[in-house]
């Protein structure tokens, strides 16, 4: 049913396609980079300073928001990298696309 | 009393003016001017609702009593909106297409319309929720308690001396104010959540009071941060040094429940009823969530910011037994900042009121979707046919449901007696809710997911959940006994609420998320492996984890007349344009319309519906229709009804593929005759043409020779006999005409009788050549093959006939200088190949065809015969089993004359 994507892309269809890649493998950067505090020593010696701790953990999350907004700025169409991959939706509206859920009473 | 009143007008006006911008927004809205209200902006605040009273003050308690560890709550949800593009806008989609109104509504439409999981997602729903309405009732009677502090000591302290309990004054005090609280939020809720039944039940007036309130709050929670630091804590790097030196100054986690509490609240982003309110069902445009993505993440860090020291300062300033879920207020107010706790006051306020509306809408949603609905529907049995008496019940349901929600939150609040740390309540809903997320993730992502699965999942989870945290929550004694506690139910050890299989010593959220959840998806994954889905499950699960193979980003609702459209454009595809037209225009001139487009009436709808049946069939009509018009639900025996016509359809479609082949293949035999009857017709006509014209040049030649011998008196014995003779031979030329017509005709009616013989090839050939005489003509003759000297048997005197006359035909037609005849002859397969080849032009490619016709002949200027030779020779070839062909490409006139070498009778 679906057609097979070409195999060559434009360019800047390729980039697109990296920066897709890029935003899906952020979550992972940042539970790794968040997971990084489990590692730390606790106890009476060696144990890390709170003021440090907080510069880490800030310092991380300022770091994926501006990745973020930078990627969400370059993904400003992001349907047009899917729609290059797929054969366009059936004009005829067929049974199994859609169908409204049911409410209580709203027949 | 006079700060007591003052917060009170405070609180009123801030309410009055949630209403006001409510009651603006949905008027914009129905103006069509809801563009901006429906900004990426407005997407991204309205998510706020995440952050509740429990955030603003419960987070401040939570790190002064753990530490860091309370930036889990944030960091759970920034890690989901970081990796929107694996699941929000999966989900946003799935919402947008299906038209879902609430996490029950997914889970149930994913899991073949459910009923029965939409009623259990929407009772864990409520029971993970309820607490957390309650604890916002709290959050805000514990503030306004801090708030008058001042006020009441006095009150309270006559009031002992009057032989009171104090805790009695100040308890019926808070249950008075939280049930002010409650009936005001009931209020709001109901006014702006349910005015009108949408087909994709969004609010603008209550989004856009949420929003305001997320910027009330942040401004609120910076406001005190910044008197903290800079007011209070001496600047950034003092302040840091008064963290390190304080309590909290080391970094501190224990039990693994830093990664759990992400997890935890990860999974609690996605599942809360709210959270999937705001997220999903009020999302206007899936391009908000690329804004979202980066700027809730920065919201929530700006929330967490000032958490630590303003923890930190509280622990520092304020007294020993101070309740430091109050910092946030009471720090400003020791200080003497009336304005600034007022402040934090009113956002602390609008934190617990827009999660209270948001969550009691979405669970109003719920509840009266799937609970209350279905049992009117039983109950009312027949009423549901008419339709403006069922908007008017689910309103009302709607209604009567946020009020009990509400009423649970208060009740809760009522018997557990306000006592327990914000915090935990808070961990305990989370882990509830939680449990809806692998049925939901599962179902989005694995199309092996089914429904039974689903609730084995959800109720194991659901079970682990209540055993080990929720009923423990109310402490010792009020739910589980102690003796359960310690012992574990009946006697069994491995069965302690908070030690199950003999794991003691974990942290009760830890050890309670690590069972349910591990039990919870184990159980889902293996009986969804196990057990086989219904049709309609597996319908709903391609279409929700293939959501972008089948969708665009859809526009928003719209109405009547868009219908009509939507209407037409598949009225057109299905009936032909024309018609459609013709349809559509008849339909709105009998509406007293103009145009092309009438209102989509029921009347109409039926009309189109009747004409589409008759392309598609009624079943499929059906659903196309009510598809764009958005209503009826599909059941499953209308798509066994679709499948079964389709099965016709398909049956029926290649029978009349079979016909049409079998009428094509007849159409290009009755052609074939046709055009072989049509030259017969023509050849028949040019026969008689022709054979007139044979029959009358020698006829004329004697008409008038014997008229001159019968007229002519004088005439000398030489001219007579000349005349006699011309006569005689224009006779002979006749006779030999009508010999040849005769043969042929014999030949041609099989009507001829064989005189089968057996002979050499040689003798035969020999034979020819001498009856022909053309050798001593000039025609040099070169014979191959002949040596062989193969035996015939056959009818002899006619196939010497055929070569006299191919040896004629070569001395007659070949026009080169030096004329010489070729006669190859070859055995193949039992068949003799006998090809006479001269050195001549040959015959034109375009006459090829013609030279075996009756007179059809190659050149005019040397009519030496009337040109039946060759017809003759064909039909004698036919009679012998033969054929005789035309060998083109052989440097010149070319015959093929094959023949069995020996003749079967059968042939005849």
């Amino acid at each position: 049913m679906r057609k097979a994507s070409p195999l060559f892309l434009e360019r800047r269809s390729y980039r697109l396609r990296r920066l897709v890649d890029a935003a899906r493998l952020l979550p992972f950067l940042g539970a790794l980079l968040f997971a990084v505090p489990m590692l730390w020593p606790q106890g009476e010696d060696g144990a890390i300073l709170s003021s440090n701790a907080i510069f880490y953990i800030f310092g991380v999350w300022v770091l994926l928001v501006v990745v973020t907004l930078v990627l969400s700025l370059f993904l400003e169409d992001t349907t047009n990298v899917e729609r290059e991959a797929q054969p366009p939706v059936s004009p005829v509206p067929t049974l199994d696309t859609q169908e409204p859920p049911s409410h209580g009473g709203e027949a | 009393m006079g700060t007591l009143n003052t917060l009170v007008a405070v609180c009123l006006g801030y309410v009055a003016l949630l209403f006001v911008v409510a009651f603006w927004a949905e008027r914009e809205a129905v103006r069509g001017r809801a563009r901006w209200l429906r900004s990426p902006l407005v997407y991204t605040l309205s998510l706020s609702i995440y952050c509740t009273g429990w955030t603003f003050y419960g987070a401040v308690g939570f790190a002064a009593r753990s530490g860091l560890e309370f930036l889990t709550i944030y960091i759970g949800p920034t890690l989901v909106m970081l990796g929107w593009w694996w699941g929000l806008r999966k989900l946003v989609r799935i919402g947008r297409t299906q038209r879902i109104t609430s996490i029950a509504d997914l889970v149930s439409s994913r899991y073949g319309k459910s009923p029965l999981l939409a009623v259990f997602v929407t009772l864990i729903a409520v029971a993970g929720t309820t607490p957390y309405i309650a604890l916002q009732l709290q959050s805000v009677v514990l503030s306004f308690a801090s708030f008058s502090d001042n006020v009441t000591q006095e009150a309270a302290q006559a009031a002992v001396n009057a032989g009171a309990v104090p805790g009695a004054v100040a308890f019926a005090d808070h249950n008075a104010t939280a049930l002010w609280v409650a009936a005001g939020l009931a209020l709001f809720t109901i006014l702006f959540g349910t005015r009108n039944l949408g087909a994709n039940e969004r609010h603008h007036g209550v989004v856009m009071a949420i929003a305001l309130e997320a910027v009330v709050k942040l401004f609120a929670l910076l406001a005190v941060g910044a008197f903290v630091v800079w007011g209070l804590g001496g600047g950034v790097s003092a302040t840091l040094e008064r963290i390190d030196a304080s309590p909290i100054g080391q970094w501190q986690s224990q039990d693994g429940r830093w990664a759990a509490l992400i997890m935890l609240s990860a999974a609690a982003f996605l599942t809360l009823p709210r959270m999937f309110q705001v997220l999903v069902v009020e999302n206007e445009d899936e391009s908000h969530l690329r804004t979202a993505a980066w700027a809730f993440p920065t919201y929530l860090m700006l929330m967490s910011l000032f958490v630590v020291p303003i923890a930190v300062l509280g622990l520092d300033l304020m007294p020993q037994d101070a309740n430091p879920d109050q910092f946030v207020l009471t720090i400003p107010l020791s200080q003497g900042r009336e304005g600034l706790a007022m402040l934090s006051f009113i956002g602390g306020f609008s934190s617990a009121t827009s999660m209270v509306i948001v969550a009691s809408l979405a669970l109003a949603t719920m509840v009266s979707n799937h609970i209350v609905m279905p049992i009117w529907l039983r109950v009312a049995e027949g009423g549901a046919m008419i339709s403006g008496d069922v908007r008017q019940v689910v309103l009302l349901s709607r209604r009567l449901s946020i009020g009990g929600v509400l009423g649970l939150g208060y009740l809760y609040f009522y018997l557990s007696g306000g006592g327990i740390a914000l915090a935990s309540i808070g961990l305990v809903s989370f882990a509830g809710v939680a449990q809806v997320l692998p049925a939901l993730m599962g179902g989005v992502f694995w199309r092996g997911a089914n429904r039974v699965g689903a609730i084995a999942g959800l109720s194991v989870g659901f079970i682990i959940w209540a055993y080990t945290l929720f009923l423990p929550s109310f402490g010792p004694d009020a739910v589980l006994s102690a003796t359960i506690m310690e012992n574990g139910l009946f006697g069994y050890s491995w069965l302690r609420p908070q030690a199950l299989f003999g794991i003691a010593g974990l942290d009760p959220v830890v050890h309670s998320v690590l069972w349910s959840a591990a039990f919870n998806t184990g159980v889902f994954v293996l009986v969804s492996l196990l057990t086989f889905p219904q049709p309609l499950e597996r319908l709903q699960g391609a279409q929700f984890v293939n959501v972008f193979q089948h969708t665009g980003n859809p526009q928003g609702w719209s109405g009547g007349i868009a219908q009509s459209e939507d209407l037409m454009v598949m009225a057109q595809r299905i009936l032909g344009p024309r018609e459609a037209q013709m349809l559509f225009q008849n339909a709105a001139a009998a509406q007293g319309l103009a145009g092309y487009l009438p209102d989509p009436t029921p009347e109409f709808l039926q009309l189109l519906e009747r004409e589409m049946s008759g392309s598609v069939g009624a079943a499929t009509a059906h659903a196309m229709v009510s598809q764009i018009m958005g209503r009826a639900t599909v059941s499953v025996e209308d798509l066994l009804a679709v499948a079964d016509e389709t099965a016709q359809m398909m049956e029926h479609q290649s029978q009349l593929e079979a016909k049409s082949a079998e009428l094509t293949r007849t159409a290009r035999q009755l052609r074939a005759a046709n055009d072989k009857l049509t030259q017969l017709s023509v050849q028949k006509d040019a026969f008689l043409s022709q054979i007139s014209h044979e029959l009358r040049t020698p006829m004329t030649s004697i008409r008038s020779f014997s008229e001159i011998l019968r007229d002519g008196e004088g005439l000398e014995q030489e001219q007579l006999s000349k005349y006699a003779n011309i006569i005689h031979q224009e006779a002979i030329r006749l006779t030999r005409l009508l010999d040849d017509l005769l043969d042929l005709s014999v030949l041609e009616n099989g009507q001829v009788s064989l005189n089968v013989q057996s002979g050499s090839l040689q003798a035969l050939i020999d034979h020819a050549l001498a009856s022909t005489g053309v050798e001593a003509k000039g025609l040099r003759i070169h014979t191959r093959g002949l040596e062989l000297d193969l035996m015939l048997e056959t009818d002899l005197d006619r196939l010497s006939q055929v070569f006299i006359n191919l040896i004629a035909n070569a001395h007659k037609y070949c026009d080169a200088p030096r004329p010489a005849l070729t006669i190859r002859a070859a055995q193949r397969d039992n068949h003799l190949v006998l090809d006479f080849t001269d050195n001549g032009s040959g015959v034109p490619r375009d006459k090829q065809d013609l030279i075996f016709e009756k007179f059809a002949r190659v050149s005019d200027q040397k009519a030496g015969g009337a040109g039946l030779g060759l017809a003759i020779c064909r039909e004698i070839m036919a009679r012998l089993g033969g054929a005789i062909t035309y060998l083109p490409g052989q440097g010149g006139a070319s015959f093929r004359v094959t023949l069995p070498m020996r003749m079967r009778q059968a042939a005849e």
